[in-house]
């Protein structure tokens, strides 16, 4: 084994793993009293990854994606893009744990994603031909000045693979909001998104409610308690007296 | 070069269920055990404690108790003309990483195989005929037969606290219980789980086609449970974060919850954890195991001079491991020679979706557990006459539905806009109306010439071994059987009152990116004859005796069942071997 190797690995595992030291264990269960791997809580505050115009860029996308209605707000006001911006700030942006070794060669459908982009660099890319786009093509407006029909048209033009870009693959960034901005809707609160738990509401998603014994049985019954989140539920906490 | 550390009677590769079954049993044989982990030790109380393990996006999603394919990963192609390409991030299955391996965040469906499963190719050719069974199959049988492996099976359910109904005891058939089963020696330790809604209407209409439905044999308790070690279990709360999750509860079978706590008060028993096995070592006779080599998190190489080595690696790392080490010759599809990397199966999983009225039903389909289900076995193995069909294998098929998380569940009638607004109002009308199973139907694969590994000419992993490279694709004879299955799985929907019913039949070529199961097989299979098995009936290795090789990669080629109620009955099997017959005289077990 070459020494190099052995340090790549010892990187890795202190970047990924609650434990990072091999440990022996030997007539005991090595049980500490603290949690080791508590879970990481977006913190509110300003972008962490887009710049001021992609984060508006984005703003508008997640609201095409998941449009307000008169009962549940939009992708932006359910922090969609917050979310996807601490996303691509963390782990999942620089593709960290995933295999990233050449060559890259584009292969079948059946055989997965190949490129060489991190996810951040994907939407890097992305938000900037999209604004370079519709500039050239919607009079000198920026896809966030664009009304939501023209909004629609060109992502739909994206989706169907009319609208290239030459920087990017323009369909696999559409595919990959298609995955990122449900999450962002759907995920636990503490990410960033699902904001006052507007996407578990929406569809009676009880969220982390953890004990149903009392209700297994209860069949074509609506279960009426509200959601409730890892970080708990607004009015749990006592108001100020 | 590799610090040497004192040797030990046994070393044991991976700690997940066959590790830890396998060291607890040698360990109270009295053995000086060690076991190799290459992730981290892992706690119910800190890694996965209630207040957070219900996190879909962390553990769902980003995979967090899973391998990182940067650690590891497989090449993949459909066919041996073309190359094979890294899987980059993980897709049709996901490899476990950590102490208690898969156990941790399985949904714990144990099943048993049908007797005639292990004598599978001799069974098919008296019923129907050699000339029935496609040119290319290369089904055998296991060498081990149900009767042998019954109490085993019994000791793993025990172990456990499996929640079901028998349906055959000792040749009795039992109500309510599976009547296709094997005979078994005595009931469940536990009564089947409450079932939610949607599974007993499936209950019910299935028993109305004139079927025998019954609750899908769970690790998950029905109430609480002390296992013959002496270890606790807590009810089930039906909380619905089970398959891909630690169970925050202490109410999911798995070796944290059955077996370690006993194993790691024995004296003679030590782990390793965050410690890699690169390599199993062999003398120059290459006949026999002088242990194995090591990497640690720090980067440090390690020699573990034993005894006797087991490899419990999880099926595919076997494989690996096997390769890398020389041991036993390289399976060749052209030539058809050679064994390790022959019969590599994996699953046909398909679904059935189905959408109820929103004024008529309501199926909370976040109250679940990992393995609760109402099942028909009508469809699976040989239970019914193949030969108008012109296909063999088959399935279970039933309501198993898992969960209700949103990312994962919340499907929308086929033809739905995938964004906007339209999404969006589907999403919300069907939710609490559909019903989305998760392994609805749970079909065989058999085993082919051409789906087998071997080392990948290419890509290398981390330490600049070459990666394992799968080739695999869909053969006729499944594509039929999966159509057959969805189809019969369709009309129980149908009958239930469904008023749209999507099929989402398994389809060629087979593609890597799609989820099916974690349920890889073969590769490492056992048999009687050393020409065509790696492994004999005890799953000893049949060129390096001192080597025992456990897990589904023993398995000649995959049946209609979730694997690890077969896959510990082996354990078991292979454990009462060594301190029966083995130790008192170690060597080759049956003479080739
Ligand atoms: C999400 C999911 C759901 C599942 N649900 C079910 C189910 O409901 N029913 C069912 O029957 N089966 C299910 N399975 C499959 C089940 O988990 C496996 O059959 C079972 O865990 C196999 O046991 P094993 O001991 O062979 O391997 P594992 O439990 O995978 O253990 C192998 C261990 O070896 C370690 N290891 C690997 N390579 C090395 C190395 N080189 N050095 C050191 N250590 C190493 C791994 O980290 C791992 O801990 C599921 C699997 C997954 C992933
Ligand atoms: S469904 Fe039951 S067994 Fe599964 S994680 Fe929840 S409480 Fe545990």
């Amino acid at each position: 084994m070459r020494r190099r190797t052995f340090l790549t690995l010892a990187a890795w595992l202190v970047g990924t793993t609650s434990l990072t030291r091999a440990t022996v264990i030997h007539n005991h269960v090595p049980w500490a009293p603290h949690p080791n791997s508590p879970p990481e809580i977006a913190r509110p505050g300003p972008w962490q990854f887009f710049t001021l115009d992609e984060a508006r860029a984005m703003e508008a996308i997640v609201d095409r994606i998941i449009p307000p209605d008169p009962e549940t707000p939009g992708g932006k006001i359910a922090g969609c893009a917050v979310f996807i911006d601490r996303q691509l700030k963390g782990p999942y942006g620089s593709n960290q744990g995933l295999y990233t070794l050449g060559p890259h060669t584009k292969g079948t459908k059946e055989q997965g994603p190949q490129s060489a982009l991190t996810h951040a660099d994907l939407y890097r890319k992305a938000l900037a031909a999209l604004d370079k786009h519709c500039k050239s093509t919607q009079g000198g407006k920026s896809f966030a000045e664009l009304d939501a029909a023209a909004q629609d048209d060109v992502l739909r033009k994206i989706e169907s693979g009319e609208v290239k870009f030459e920087t990017v693959d323009a369909q696999g960034f559409f595919s990959a909001l298609l995955k990122d901005v449900p999450e962002g809707f759907f995920s636990d609160p503490i990410h960033g998104g699902n904001n006052d738990m507007v996407g578990w509401k929406m569809i009676g998603f009880p969220g982390i409610r953890y004990d149903y014994r009392d209700w297994v049985n209860r069949h074509n019954e609506r279960y009426p308690h509200p959601p409730v989140s890892i970080a708990g539920r607004a009015d749990w906490t006592p108001a100020k007296s | 070069m590799a610090r040497k550390l004192p040797r030990k009677d046994v070393v044991i590769i991976g700690l997940g269920w066959t590790g830890s079954i396998m060291a607890y049993e040698l360990a109270d044989a009295g053995l000086d055990v060690i076991a190799i982990e290459r992730g981290p030790w892992r706690n119910t109380a800190t890694d996965y404690p209630p207040g957070y393990a219900a996190d879909e996006l962390r553990y769902r999603i980003r995979h967090e108790l899973f391998l990182s394919p940067g650690q590891t990963t497989f090449t993949f192609r459909n066919k041996m003309s073309e190359a094979a390409l890294p899987i980059r991030s993980w897709g049709a299955f996901m490899p476990p990483n950590g102490v208690g391996g898969g156990g941790v965040h399985w949904n714990a469906e144990t099943w048993r195989f049908l007797p005639s499963d292990f004598v599978l190719k001799t069974h098919l050719t008296e019923r129907y005929g050699a000339g029935f069974l496609p040119g290319d199959m290369t089904i055998q049988d296991w060498g081990v037969t149900y009767d042998e492996l019954e109490p085993h099976y019994d000791r793993f359910e025990y172990l456990c606290g499996t929640s079901g109904q028998a349906g055959n005891i000792k040749g009795t058939i039992m109500e309510g219980g599976n009547p296709f089963e094997g005979p078994r020696s005595r009931a469940y330790p536990n009564p089947p789980q409450d079932q939610p809604f949607g599974h007993t209407l499936f209950g019910k209409a299935a028993r109305e086609l004139g079927y025998k439905p019954f609750p899908q044999p769970s690790g998950n308790m029905s109430r609480p449970y002390q296992n013959p070690l002496g270890v606790r279990l807590g009810p089930c709360t039906y909380c619905g974060f089970c398959e891909w999750f630690g169970c925050g509860n202490y109410s999911k079978a798995s070796p944290q919850t059955t077996v370690l706590p006993a194993l790691v008060r024995k004296p003679n028993f030590t782990a390793r954890d965050n410690s890699e096995v690169t390599r199993i070592n062999i003398d120059s006779s290459g006949k026999r195991a002088t242990g194995v080599t090591f990497v640690d998190a720090s980067g440090d190489e390690w020699e573990q001079p034993a005894d006797l080595v087991v490899l419990s690696a999880y099926t595919i790392f076997n494989v690996q491991l096997l390769l890398l080490s020389g041991i036993g010759k390289a399976y060749d599809p052209a030539a058809n020679t050679g064994v390790v990397g022959r019969n590599f199966t994996h699953q046909t999983i398909s679904d059935v979706v189905s959408f109820f009225d929103p004024e008529k039903f309501v199926f909370n389909p976040f109250i679940a557990s990992g393995a609760i289900g109402m099942c028909i076995d009508e469809f699976n193995g040989d239970n019914f006459d193949h030969g108008p069909h012109g296909f063999v294998g088959g399935g279970y098929v039933g309501q198993v539905q898992t969960n209700g998380r949103p990312i994962e569940t919340t499907p929308v009638p086929p033809g739905t806009p995938l964004w906007g607004a339209a999404w969006k109002k589907a999403v919300k009308d069907n939710y609490q109306s559909a019903i989305k199973p998760g392994t609805g139907v749970h079909g065989s694969m058999y085993s082919y010439r051409d789906v087998y590994v071997d080392l990948d000419p290419t890509y290398k992993d981390r330490f600049n071994r070459p990666l394992v490279r799968i080739t695999m694709d869909f053969h006729d004879n499944e594509i039929k059987q999966n159509k057959f299955l969805t189809d019969k799985f369709a009309e129980i929907f149908q009958a239930m009152g469904a008023r749209q019913v999507h099929k989402e039949y398994r389809k060629a070529p087979y593609d890597i990116t799609k989820y099916q199961t974690t349920h890889l097989c073969g590769g490492a299979i056992m048999g009687t004859d050393p020409g065509t098995s790696a492994l004999n009936r005890y799953l000893q290795s049949w060129d390096v005796p001192n080597l025992f090789v456990l897990g589904a990669s023993a398995f000649p080629q995959n049946a209609g069942y979730n694997p690890t109620g077969t896959v510990a009955a082996l354990a078991y099997w292979a454990a009462d071997a060594i301190r029966s017959k083995y130790l008192k005289n170690p060597g080759q077990l049956i003479n080739a």
